[in-house]
């Protein structure tokens, strides 16, 4: 496989979070009963015209700044002519030759490394409505027997972003993926939700000799609905286009569906011919124009990007690099280890735990940074603890789930089950006499060299603790108790 | 000129179906009118814009706010056929 | 005064000044008209469908409204093509696809006269999708010029122009994309306009071809056709390709043409003009001079390139504007299809006629892939064309005249089997729907039986100055023919009396 390298380029569509569609003030709604947000326009009634919403194109503009984009001074819609019932016009209202923005490029990392993804276009168009096949197998077209439309998310504003094929692996595409995710929902226009399809992507993917320039024939993966998905898809697609080629054949062009149970990628039923969308410019619609003075409007209004916040990042917090693109990648998770060190949690500490612990109780929660029980103060609050070392590094991960179960707070927690750590060092250095004192042998045992006993000690301080005594002040006291022979801490009833 | 499989071919990306006297006949007047209309090809324009909006207006907008829908009946209102609450069409033969 | 209203000679003027005064009731004038109607209605067949009850009682409940909350236009019975969506009225668009198609909304430019109380008589037949120059492509049979029975009324608002001339409306609303409101205008010897593309706002005029499609009053007189376009220009948010007129629409009193340039396009005369036509054209050109205008010979020298290029982005446009009669949502859907694909090409294929087809088929290929360029890409730059040659003859004129239609009207089945024939009806008008210009046709005499249409076209944006102008030479041209059949004048039940007498005395040239 090193003699070959996959070229792969991403097509990403977003749905934007504007109250209305692109084309008509009918509202941008999830779940609500079919057909009940619908109005002449996004019915495709005789004699509905097309009327562009203002913010759609703000939120467009923000997604091809933060992408480093040019934003045209003019732009056009141009119709897309093609049949199927989801599309009520039997055009969609898109751009074609003159869209609102292009050459940009999108940094994204991929462990350390840092790479760069150009991006061909950012343009406007209007989302198709909701297909539902009856009859045949999981709601698949292929053996339905009729087919359901709901308007309701019909000419929803829909962005699409354009990557050049600048990915280098399968991996690489999944981290552009994510990271462009992080990058939108950062910037206010769109959840990106993907159970709702909200964001939703097609992959062109192509191997060439590793060190060519030349691209070779492309195919198109399409209809993947999770990132471990793509990834998969295209590992499995990269080999299968390498065997063909070594064995002299070659690559066809065409569409693939992945089926993630079997692994395998296969040909779509291919339509009769390749679509001629005969595009011409939308009459109904008249230019968009852009000039500086809004472009820099719309630029102040960027939120913070990721690129510049992870080097903030490594510097503000000395993180390292790979630290810093995790915690800043994404604009709520940074938000919510920004809060954290502001409570005053140790850089370091909180970055650990955020990594650590509260993203993994995000991911099986299922929930968003910052949503959920966990607040920052709550994991704050926590975190002290542990730094004021009152409680140990593994009572404060038990603390932290019983925390999340019973939706308390952390220091009720550690009270009522009693994972508090003595760290007490008179209390503890009674102890440890006590324990050196039932333990004659073993003393012998270190003052004749064999200094690993002093592990034995201190496992001893925790079975008598109870395991709640804070082991690295135990650990200490044991060895000063050892060394200073038989000068035993300065308690009273201590044997000589 | 236009022949049968170009009248085929542009009736199918039209979704029209044409007899087949139908699609004779077309064939030949199609033929005609096109022969009329390729006179525009006698002039070189390559140095002439293109009209596409004759109106000199642009940045005709919207501002985001919800209108009026219209209630699910109205919307079903003329559906040839239902299901529920949706449009019903034949099976999509892939 | 009861008696004696005389549907064929009544202007909307006169009709409201009546109706101020209280010397007629809206109710009684809407009888009249739909007792014409019942009169020669199957003979003319303007209308696809009458909404005559509907009428009679909106007429009635406005005449139980006091005078200070009517609207300007309050019991005038109007005709509205049936491309103009209607709420609550089945709208056809003279089409089998939308047989039974009930809208949920209703066009703003109707919205906006049924705000100010017209009666609305009924929907005014077409051709399919308003393709066509005779009527003849309607799916619920042609309407005959009531001028001579044997003839077309023009097309494709056949049916508005017919019911006007035949006294069965008022007036009415037609629309014009390559001279729908003109020609039958002229054919049908009333006055027809067509408004700067903008003006009047499309948002439910069903789509022939985005770009060139405006809505405009067919009348009996300039000064009715000003009253009634005064009313539905304007501005309209649903309308992205809408504008505001720079200024009201004044109502015209000019009766001189002083210090005016009439520019004659020698393009537009030297081609296969009737005799007839020429004559009645010449001899208007004569009265402009009489009444001080002066009269230059221009030059529009792309003229013969627009027809081409009209019948590439019309039916282009067309071909995307009516994919979505589909069978999916609302009209027509074939029965007994199998899948998908079948029910679209069963229902599209049954529900269009031939003329439709065509320029579906005409347009589709026009955008397909290899062929844009050659063909709506030059037709584009064409456009651009035309359009400077109207720009610069307008620096040096102030209008440009022409014939509306190269003939009177035609007979009924003589060019239906040949449709570049047809197409070229429209020689005189497509220009200015190309160049998005204004333009109204005036009847300016007979040739033998039949209507002739004198055209005259302005700047964008000159309604004021085309109406002025227009109605000046009107009232020199003193055209006061009526189809002699609908005349009920004459007749044995044909009350005496004096009403509806038009405003100047009538003189025969």
């Amino acid at each position: 496989m090193s003699a070959w390298e996959p070229v792969i380029g991403l097509e990403v569509h977003v749905e934007l979070d504007t109250a209305t569609k692109m084309f008509c003030g009918c509202p941008v709604t999830k779940g609500d009963p079919p057909n009940t947000h619908t109005c002449p326009v996004c019915l495709a009634h005789p004699g509905a015209l097309p009327v562009v919403n203002e913010r759609a194109i703000e939120y467009a503009a923000r997604i091809a700044l933060a992408l480093g984009c040019e934003v045209r001074p003019r732009s056009i819609f141009h119709r897309k002519n093609y049949f199927y019932p989801d599309l009520p016009k039997a055009y969609q209202i898109s751009q074609y030759d003159e869209p609102l923005a292009v050459a940009g490029s999108f940094d994204y990392w991929v462990g350390d490394e840092k790479l760069s993804c150009r991006i061909n276009r950012v343009h406007m168009e209007e989302d198709a409505a909701k297909l539902i096949h009856a009859g045949g197998e999981a709601g698949r077209i292929a053996g339905s027997e009729y087919s359901m439309v709901d308007f309701n998310r019909g000419g929803t504003p829909l962005i699409e972003i354009v990557g050049e094929p600048d990915i280098p692996s399968p991996e690489a595409a999944r981290e552009f993926l994510q990271q462009l995710r992080d990058l939108v929902i950062g910037l206010g226009v769109s959840e990106c939700n993907m159970e709702e399809g909200q964001i939703r992507w097609d992959a062109n993917i192509s191997v060439r000799p590793a060190g060519s320039d030349r691209l070779g024939t492309r195919t198109e993966l399409k209809n993947m609905n999770s990132f471990r998905f793509l990834q998969q898809a295209l590992e499995s697609e990269v080999p299968r286009q390498v065997a063909v080629l070594e064995a002299g054949g070659a690559i066809e062009q065409e569409t693939l569906h992945f089926d993630p149970e079997t692994g395998v990628t296969t040909p779509l039923r291919s339509k009769e011919e390749a679509h001629d969308y005969r595009y011409f410019p939308e009459p109904d619609l008249v230019p968009v124009t852009a000039d500086a003075a809004w472009i820099e409007r719309v630029r102040q209004s960027l939120p913070e990007l990721p690129a510049a916040r992870v080097e903030r990042f490594t510097s503000q917090y000395g993180l390292s690099r790979y630290d810093a693109a995790v915690l800043g990648g994404g604009a709520a998770l940074a938000g919510f280890y920004e809060e954290l060190v502001a409570q005053g949690i140790e850089p370091k500490l909180a970055a650990n735990w955020v990594m650590g612990e509260y993203s993994a109780h995000l991911h099986s929660a299922g929930l968003e940074p910052g949503h959920g029980h966990v607040t920052a103060a709550r994991l704050a609050a926590l975190l002290r603890l542990v730094a004021a070392g009152e409680v140990s590094g593994t009572a404060a991960k038990q603390a932290f789930a019983l925390m999340v179960e019973e939706r308390a707070e952390p220091l009720d927690v550690v009270a009522r089950h009693d994972l508090g750590q003595v760290s007490d060092t008179g209390e503890l250095a009674a102890v440890v006499a006590a324990v050196l004192a039932a333990h004659p042998a073993q003393v012998e045992q270190f003052r004749a060299g064999k200094e690993q006993v002093a592990g034995f000690f201190v496992g001893q301080v925790m079975k008598v603790t109870q395991g709640k005594a804070n082991p690295q002040l135990a650990a200490e006291l044991v060895r000063a108790a050892l060394r200073g022979g038989d000068a035993a801490p300065t308690d009273a009833g201590a044997p000589a | 000129m236009i022949d049968h499989d170009d009248v085929r071919h542009v009736a199918r990306l039209a979704r029209l179906r044409l007899a087949p006297a139908e699609a004779e006949r077309m064939t030949a007047e199609l033929a005609k009118i096109l022969d009329h209309i390729d006179k525009i090809g006698e002039l070189d324009l390559a140095a002439v814009e293109p009209t596409a909006h004759v109106l000199a207006v642009s940045d005709v907008l919207r501002p985001d706010k919800p209108l009026p829908c219209l209630s699910r009946d109205d919307a079903l209102r003329n559906a040839p056929a239902v299901s529920g609450d949706c449009f019903r069409v034949p099976r999509i033969q892939s | 005064m009861t008696a004696g209203l005389d549907p064929l000679r009544l202007t909307a003027r006169e009709a409201r000044r009546l109706l101020t005064d209280g010397e007629l009731a809206a109710s009684e004038l809407t009888k009249t008209y739909l007792d014409q109607i019942e009169r020669v209605e199957d003979r003319v067949h303007a209308f696809i469908q009458v909404t005559a009850d509907n009428a009679a009682k909106y007429a009635t409940e406005i005449d139980q409204e006091a005078g200070a909350t009517r609207g300007a236009l309050a019991g005038l019975p109007t005709a509205i093509k049936d491309n103009m969506v209607t709420e609550g009225v089945t709208t056809t668009c003279g089409s089998r696809i939308l047989g039974n198609y009930q809208p949920v909304y209703t066009a703003t430019a109707v919205r906006r006269i049924w705000g100010d109380h017209i009666v609305m008589l009924g929907k005014a037949n077409m051709d399919e999708f308003a393709m066509g120059s005779s009527t003849e492509n309607s799916a619920f049979g042609p309407t005959h010029n009531p001028w001579d029975l044997s003839t077309v009324p023009g097309g494709s608002s056949g049916g508005s122009a017919a019911a006007v001339a035949a006294g069965e409306a008022l007036w009415a609303l037609g629309s014009d994309t390559g001279g729908s409101v003109r020609q039958p205008a002229a054919l049908c010897g009333v006055v027809g306009m067509k408004p700067t593309y903008g003006a009047v706002s499309r948002y439910g005029l069903i789509a022939f071809a985005s770009s060139l499609d405006q809505i405009g009053p067919l009348t009996r007189t300039v000064y009715d056709c000003a009253l009634l376009l005064r009313r539905i220009a304007g501005h309209d948010p649903c309308d992205s390709t809408s504008v505001a007129l720079p200024g009201e629409i004044e109502l015209p009193g000019a009766e001189r043409l002083e210090g005016l340039r009439f520019g004659i396009p020698t393009e537009y005369v030297a081609r296969g003009i009737e005799p007839g036509v020429m004559a009645r054209f010449e001899k208007t050109l004569t009265l402009i001079e009489e009444l001080g205008g002066t009269c230059v010979e221009i030059s529009l020298p792309h003229t013969d390139y627009a027809l081409p290029a009209y019948y590439i982005i019309a039916p282009a446009e067309a071909s995307a504007n009516l994919a979505r009669f589909d069978g999916v949502r609302y009209g027509f859907r074939a029965a007994g299809a199998d899948d998908l694909t079948e029910m679209y090409e069963a229902t599209r294929g049954e529900g269009f006629g031939a003329e439709v087809k065509r320029r579906i088929m005409i347009g589709t290929y026009a955008l397909s892939s290899g062929y844009y360029q050659a063909y709506y890409g030059q037709a584009q730059r064409v456009r651009t064309l035309v359009r400077r040659d109207f720009d610069t003859a307008f620096a040096q004129v102030d209008l440009i005249v022409s014939p509306t239609s190269p003939t009177v009207a035609f007979g009924l089945g003589t060019r239906t089997a040949d449709p570049l024939a047809m197409y070229q009806s429209d020689i005189c008008t497509i220009p200015v729907n190309l160049a998005g210009l204004p333009a109204i046709s005036i009847p300016c005499g007979l040739a033998g039986h039949l209507p002739v249409g004198f055209q005259l076209m302005g700047p964008a944006f000159s309604e004021n100055r085309l109406l002025s102008a227009a109605h000046a030479l009107e009232g020199a041209i003193g055209f006061t023919a009526v189809p002699t059949f609908c005349d009920s004048r004459d007749a044995a039940d044909a009350p005496g009396g004096s009403c509806g007498r038009p405003d100047r005395e009538a003189v025969e040239r």
